[in-house]
């Protein structure tokens, strides 16, 4: 393959992945937040003391993080097909990405939660705080630094799952190493894919521990 | 900062002047039910008057910490009442109970500010919460950052703090909303010596120039000792004596006040002393006395008239000169012999001057 073709099929690919990775991430993100805080809130004697929906959310959490990734694309291929028409190609496989995207973000959202010391919760009680102002100026200022670096850790497993999806044409960067690199047997093409995923994942932490470095207060020095 | 009366109601404003700012009524507090159920608080009943400074002392696990929350209602009540200001806080919903925490301050050992925002946005945290805009908040924020000594410290985070530093946000923080009842958990059990008293200085201070009502819970009598008008000893989740400071402190009735008081007032005898001690004496043993000088005997040269008055034979095994709730308090261990001559001469001396004494037991 001339030097030309590789890098025309490569950038194609790492839109693909890009585009996959950013909208699957960024909705997903969206959906896992809100179930995280509630997981971390609705425990007994806590913010929203809800234990029984606690339970089950948290056993649904589960099951989904259980269900190997490759097995939950082709599960929910029927809810694909119904969200986008088809069950190929990129846009098919933003769904059961963003779907494994949201019990991943909000169990990690969970956790940074209940890093918090429970005192900063009883002070702001004490200040006359709803359980809501509670949510908003205490926990999740509290544990942006903590969040922000989940969510950095999403998006590096998403670049991994997004090249997962590549075996059942889902476009992008993995499916360009199956197809051209495993399958046509081009190991420059292999190499050249998996320097760009490697690249790629450490440009997203690097960016992911500066901004959540920024935004640290705990161990400032003067 | 000062509360005005409610305008047309001058009646009901002076009996709320002389009704205390915090009452507990028979106040239990249970965790738990059945056979694993903990009786934290069991039927408490105290008062916290308007304007003053009241301690609530006892050693970790006595029930102070739920007794101060139940102020605020952190925590409810199993039975009895719990008044501030006139309102029965378990009768509150939770918005009037929001209402409550308003109006009501509080400090931590922890300090528990927010790692994350400024000491200036920590102080702004309340009023946030409370609804002010931007302005306002700026227009309180600065005075009170001010009062505590930080004015220069405003666009600091807590990690840039020291101890002393972020108990004085916590306690700007606490002011921020103009509260007419501040509560102090501990706020000076993590700090060191010198910082505690810079502390209670400065709490002393809001106490005087504010007027504001302090109700804080401590197991150091140091604490107590400096700043409490007000003192009750808390011990199993009972009130075991209650008083003026100084009262309790000269006068101790109670067996965990007089536990908690050995180690700071100048009372506790020298090992070597205590266990050479017998109840009864023998032919040619000393007895121990311990004086106690307070209000009006602590000025006179008392000792000095003792001494003559005995003949010379005594001698000062233990003492110290303190400072209760701003009042001057001693004690004296002294010794001499345990003769019916010079015991008569002594108890004689003792009723003519009023000086409180206890023998403490006879040594060879």
């Amino acid at each position: 393959m001339s030097p030309e073709m590789l890098f025309g099929l490569l950038w194609k690919s790492l839109l693909q992945t890009l585009h996959m990775v950013a909208v699957s991430g960024l909705v997903g993100s969206l959906i896992g937040l809100p179930i995280g805080v509630f997981l971390a809130t609705s425990g007994k004697g806590e913010l929203f003391p809800a234990p029984k929906l606690n339970y089950v959310i948290g056993l649904i959490v589960n099951a989904a993080r259980s269900t190997p990734f490759i097995i939950l694309v082709v599960a929910i291929i029927p809810f694909t097909r119904l969200l986008t028409g088809t069950s190929i190609g990129t846009t098919a496989a933003i769904v059961p990405l963003t779907i494994a995207t949201v019990p991943f973000f909000a169990r990690l959202v969970e956790a940074a939660i209940r890093e918090i010391d429970k005192g900063l919760i009883e002070a702001a009680r004490a200040m006359g705080a709803t359980p809501m102002q509670i949510v908003r100026k205490v926990l999740l200022a509290e544990a942006r630094p903590a969040i922000l670096l989940a969510f950095t850790m999403t998006i590096v497993s998403l670049i991994g799952y997004s090249a997962m999806v590549g075996a059942v044409g889902g476009g992008g960067l993995g499916d360009l190493g199956i197809r051209y690199g495993y399958q046509r047997f081009m190991p420059d093409v292999m190499l050249a894919v998996v320097i760009v995923l490697i690249v790629l994942v450490q440009l997203v932490q690097s960016a992911g521990d500066a901004l959540a470095r920024r935004f640290d207060k705990r161990n400032r020095k003067s | 900062m000062t509360f005005p009366p409610v305008a047309g109601d001058a009646a009901r404003h002076e009996r709320a002047q002389a009704a205390p700012m915090v009452a507990f009524e028979g106040v239990t507090k249970r965790y738990g039910d059945g056979a694993q159920s903990f009786t934290a608080l069991d039927g408490v009943d105290m008062t916290v008057g308007r304007g003053e400074i009241t301690g609530i002392i006892g050693r970790s696990g006595a029930g102070k910490s739920t007794l101060i929350r139940l102020v605020n209602g952190l925590e409810k009540a199993s039975s009895g009442r719990v008044v501030v200001d006139g309102t029965e806080v378990g009768s509150l919903t939770e918005a009037g109970l929001r209402g409550l925490r308003r109006e009501v301050g509080m400090i931590f050992q922890h300090f528990n500010l927010l790692s994350s925002r400024t000491a200036f946005d920590n102080v702004a945290l309340p009023l946030e919460i409370a609804g002010l805009d931007r302005a306002a908040i700026k227009a309180k924020v600065a005075p009170l950052l001010d009062l505590v000594g930080l004015g220069d410290k405003a666009a600091r985070y807590p990690s840039e703090l020291s101890g002393g530093q972020k108990q004085r946000v916590g306690i700007a923080r606490a002011l921020a909303t103009s509260p007419k009842l501040l509560l102090s958990d501990e706020a000076t059990s993590a700090l060191d010596p010198e910082t505690t008293q810079s502390i209670l200085a400065l709490l002393k201070q809001i106490n005087a120039e504010l007027g504001l009502t302090v109700l804080l819970i401590t197991h150091e009598m140091e604490v107590v000792k400096t700043i409490a008008s007000h003192v009750a000893v808390i011990d199993e989740g009972r009130i075991v004596e209650q008083g003026r400071t100084f009262d309790v402190f000269t006068a101790p009735k109670h067996e965990t006040t007089r536990i908690l008081l050995s180690a700071t007032l100048g009372t506790s005898l020298p090992e070597w002393l205590r266990d050479g001690l017998k109840p009864v004496p023998s032919a040619g043993d000393r007895v121990l006395v311990r004086l106690t000088f307070f209000g009006a005997t602590a000025f006179q040269p008392l000792t000095a008239r003792l001494v003559a008055e005995i003949g010379g034979d005594v001698n000062i095994l233990a003492g110290a000169i303190e400072e209760i709730a701003g009042e001057p308090f001693g004690t004296l261990v002294v010794a001499y012999p345990a003769a019916p001559d010079v015991l008569d001469r002594a108890n004689r001396f003792y009723a003519e001057t009023g000086l409180s004494t206890e023998v403490l037991g006879y040594v060879a």
